[in-house]
């Protein structure tokens, strides 16, 4: 992340909305609302936003929301969603049983 | 160019350099946070959580003590976010003789500041701890140790602060600070700014060693690659920090998730990256070690593994405090690993510190001026090593 982004700048208000309950990361049941008052606390970043609600670290791994998240925060900020940078992708691709992880241990 | 003035410029915005400004804040001084990357994207926010005394170098124990008794307990109402701290305790396991040695040592370091870390073997671990495995011989356990999320922490004293009215600027490095009649009161960044404050606190992580070397400032350091594997959730089994003599620390969160970080030692010769990188060692250690210790764990998923740098220190504890040489310089840098549980208490001592008030705890062992001495020991140690192999 290179851009220069000062926290302090004004973003406007929160303003609740009519579908601010739907729930966008089903693994870890987080709503529109919520999301979007993250980025008025000041958390402008899809890490940061991920980090504090949990949205994306379910089962999943964000595969399902992160796209919508995404929106959310760029919409709320004012800027283009390509703008915002993705989180990092996390291996494993699909959840392991940690028992046959620690296995792998052998094989090194 | 003009630069842009504050009474405090905050270089690093991890939990100690947020609740530095925080405190700062808090008296009413006009505070800005410079960070390179975004908010807390170092060790404080890729860490396994412990907020421990016990096990800690007597240098810097009674700092963590003053972080555990009198900042956790009241951060989540100070913050007004739940940063899910709880004084669960810390449960360390052990193998053989040699492992429960090094729990009594710890156990008479813990007795000489008051806090009571016990010992536990055989049967009586299994009966209080049914879920550990009988490899587990012997277990040191102290009460006063806890746990707490280092995400809601980090995050919660940015938004705190943010909300007191610090100015946050991140994706602005800074490059070089610079002096003003031998006191240093600039900081230059990347991006050509300059700000200026009465006085600059540095808290930046392994890669703010360069930046302290434009002041002259050396801290013999270098950066190890630390890794962590993060399972699905589970019922709630426990909820204290765990800790084993083969490397492993973690806890299950208040989610349900059990997060376990450890090295595989292997990392510093396995491969030389500038990036952080999940490797296929570390996780599969952890796992590995883990499973062993903790049998029921091996039939959860891991959902996701993560890294960071440890930025480790010649002798493993930070430099904490002023800086004698370069006056208007208050610096934390070097946690070694273990920054997370003393972080706000470092930020307090900071604040205090930038305010020519004296530190609430003693960290005259964590100055900076003790690696000479440092130094002379370790040439002794290698010169009686070399002369070994001669």
């Amino acid at each position: 992340m290179s851009e220069i982004m000062d926290r302090s700048k004004d973003i406007g208000e929160f303003i609740p909305r009519p579908d601010d309950d739907v729930i966008i990361c089903r693994c870890e049941e987080i709503t529109r609302g919520e999301i979007r008052k993250a980025v008025h606390m000041g958390l402008w970043t899809m890490t940061e936003v991920k980090r504090y609600l949990r949205c994306g670290m379910g089962l999943c791994q964000g595969q399902t929301c992160s796209k919508t998240v995404k929106v959310i925060i760029a919409s709320e900020l004012g800027i283009k969603p390509q703008e915002l940078e993705e989180c990092t992708a996390r291996p494993p691709v699909r959840p392991i049983e940690l028992g046959i992880f620690g296995n792998e241990v052998e094989k090194l | 160019m003009s630069s842009i003035k504050a009474d405090v410029i905050v270089i690093g915005s991890g939990i100690v350099g947020s609740s530095a400004a925080y405190n700062l804040a808090k008296e009413g001084r006009k505070v800005i946070v410079l960070e390179k990357d975004m908010i807390g994207n170092g060790g404080s926010c890729r860490n396994g959580g412990g907020v421990r005394i016990s096990g800690r170098d007597p240098r810097e124990i009674q700092l963590c003590a003053y972080a555990a008794k009198n900042i956790w307990p009241q951060l989540s109402d100070e913050l007004g976010i739940d940063v899910e701290y709880k004084k669960s305790g810390y449960l360390f396991m052990g193998y053989e003789p040699a492992h429960k040695k090094m729990m009594q040592e710890r156990v008479e370091v813990c007795s000489k500041y008051n806090i009571k870390m016990k010992i536990i073997e055989g049967d009586d671990i299994y009966k209080r701890f049914p879920y550990v495995s009988k490899h587990v011989t012997v277990a040191g356990w102290t009460q006063d140790d806890g746990v707490a999320n280092p995400l809601k922490a980090t995050l919660g004293y940015y938004i705190a602060a943010r909300r007191l009215g610090v100015r946050y600027i991140t994706g602005e490095e800074a490059v070089k600070i610079i002096k003003i009649k031998d006191d240093a009161r600039q900081v230059l960044c990347a991006s050509g700014n300059i700000y200026e404050g009465d006085a600059i606190i540095a808290a930046p992580g392994y890669f703010g060693k360069d930046l302290l070397k434009t002041v002259g400032i050396d801290v013999p350091m270098q950066k190890k690659l630390n890794e962590i594997i993060v399972t699905e959730r589970a019922p709630k089994m426990f909820d204290h920090m765990i800790g084993g003599a083969s490397g492993h620390y973690g806890q299950q969160t208040e989610n349900g998730s059990f997060v376990f970080g450890s090295g595989s030692g292997r990392e510093l010769f396995l491969f030389d990256k500038n990036e952080k990188t999940s490797t296929e060692q570390s996780p599969s250690f952890i796992c590995n070690t883990l499973g062993i210790d903790i049998p029921f764990i091996k039939e959860l998923k891991v959902v996701r593994t993560w890294s960071g740098w440890l930025d480790r220190c010649i002798d493993l504890v930070p430099v904490i405090g002023k800086i004698e040489e370069v006056p208007g310089l208050y610096v934390s840098i070097g946690s070694s690993g273990h920054g997370f549980g003393p972080g706000p208490a470092v930020g307090r001592v900071l604040s205090e510190l930038a305010c020519g008030r004296q530190s609430p705890v003693d960290i005259s062992k964590l100055h900076y001026d003790r690696f000479d001495y440092v130094y002379k020991q370790d040439r002794y140690k290698e010169a009686t090593v070399g002369g070994s192999f001669g």
